[in-house]
């Protein structure tokens, strides 16, 4: 039996989309595509945006200004503002750290630890307490209820 | 800087009246050009030939296009195909940074009235404080809303110390014929970036704008030479008005003197004056 030839604008429809693979599917806009572009029609003018800001004609400083030390924040964002314009400004240097990476390794290792001292019942503190020459251990596993076998 | 363009204006007046063409903005780079002149842009003056007359027809092929973009600045307007120029002075062009083509048209023009543009840094006066606005002068055909929230870390328990008369530094964020101008005092992420009010004592005087850009300017000799003089602030607005402050009333006077006047002096004269100042 042969197949059944769909209408284009059935397949067009999105639940007939679904199926098909990304290259069929690029294959379909591409034709849409063409077809719209073609029927469109256009004024032959250049492409003229009306601005009426002078900020994008000229660079201008900011407008904020401080000399010699009269106004120290307006000084430093003198400074800031007008690389901003150059875009000059480019964080090279790495940001310092300030706990080492070291340092938070051990750091985690002993909160894991207390946090969970603060979490287990009296019973399980025991054996906390027990290990606390540095080395931490998890308490034992928590003892559940035995069905008794017949 | 007017004097000599006096004589440019007439002898570009005559010749313009006699051909009455359009001419191509290329050749009339930094000259004076008056309100009513049409100027050809680069890619037009190939298809301009012998008696053009200005018709383009509509086509329906998806032809190439090579369309530069061209951004027509303050004191241009489009006409047809065509640049209008709507204001006097001269013609400017800056060439594209990062190649997104085409550049920028102005005309640097001379005004004292302030027109409210989005985007602008302005220093506003704070007329009157309704609900949860103030409404600044700028000098503009109408006050400019602020909203009490458009400060840096204002909220609604939060309010901003602001009261009638004081001086704001702000930029617009809607500012055009149909609506009425509003401003705020922080950027878009939030932050003040040195906006806000401005504090006691010194002294608001206005100018014209062009001497606004002009001191802007990156390269411009005569804020480096104030800034030499003693120690000072200063915060121009777009809006033509100046605030300074110095150490005591007479240097914040002298200051002024010099900003005010610096417009019609020419180079010697202003270098004399700052000397004459450095001495005493």
């Amino acid at each position: 039996m042969g197949k059944t030839k769909l209408s284009k604008n059935l397949m067009r429809m999105k639940f007939m989309q679904r199926g098909l693979d990304s290259e069929t599917k690029k294959q379909l806009e591409g034709e849409e595509k063409k077809i719209i572009g073609e029927e469109h029609w256009y004024l032959d003018l250049p492409a003229l945006t009306k601005r009426q800001s002078f900020l994008l004609c000229e660079d201008l400083l900011y407008g904020r200004m401080s000399f010699r030390g009269f106004n120290p924040e307006v000084e430093k964002l003198m400074l800031q503002m007008n690389a901003k314009n150059k875009a000059e400004v480019f964080e090279d240097k790495t940001e310092e750290v300030d706990v080492s990476d070291e340092e938070m390794a051990r750091r985690y290792e002993t909160l894991v630890g207390t946090i969970g001292k603060k979490f287990a019942k009296k019973r399980d503190r025991v054996s906390y307490e027990e290990h606390e020459n540095g080395d931490v251990k998890l308490p034992k596993e928590k003892e559940m209820f035995l069905k008794p076998r017949d | 800087m007017l004097a000599p363009a006096m004589a440019e204006v007439v002898a570009v007046a005559a010749e313009s009246l006699a051909g009455s063409r359009a001419r191509a903005a290329r050749t009339v780079l930094n000259q004076v050009v008056l309100p009513g002149e049409e100027l050809l842009l680069p890619e037009q003056e190939d298809a301009e030939g012998p008696g053009g007359g200005g018709e383009r027809p509509l086509r329906l092929n998806a032809g190439a296009r090579s369309r530069v973009r061209v951004v027509c600045g303050p004191g241009l307007r489009r006409c047809g195909d065509r640049l209008l120029v709507t204001k006097c002075g001269r013609l400017r062009h800056k060439e594209p940074g990062s190649g997104s083509g085409g550049g920028v048209y102005w005309v640097d023009s001379q005004q004292k009235r302030y027109v409210p543009v989005k985007g602008d840094h302005v220093i506003g006066i704070v007329t009157a404080k309704s609900g949860d606005i103030f409404k600044v002068d700028v000098g503009g055909s109408e006050p400019a809303s602020l909203s009490y929230l458009a400060f840096e870390g204002a909220t609604k328990r939060n309010r901003p110390n602001v009261q009638v008369g004081d001086l704001i530094y702000g930029q617009f964020v809607v500012a055009n014929k149909d609506m009425e101008p509003e401003m705020v005092c922080i950027d878009s992420c939030g932050r003040a970036n040195g906006m806000g009010v401005i504090g006691h004592d010194g002294l608001l005087f206005k100018v014209t704008l062009g001497l606004i850009r002009k001191l802007l300017a990156p390269d411009c000799e005569i804020i480096q030479e104030v800034g030499k003089l003693y120690p000072l602030e200063i915060v121009f607005g777009m809006n033509g008005r100046i605030w300074v402050k110095a150490k005591t009333i007479q240097q914040t006077l002298i200051l002024a003197n010099i900003l005010e006047a610096c417009e019609h002096m020419t180079t010697d004269q202003r270098k004399q004056i700052f000397s004459r100042l450095a001495e005493s």
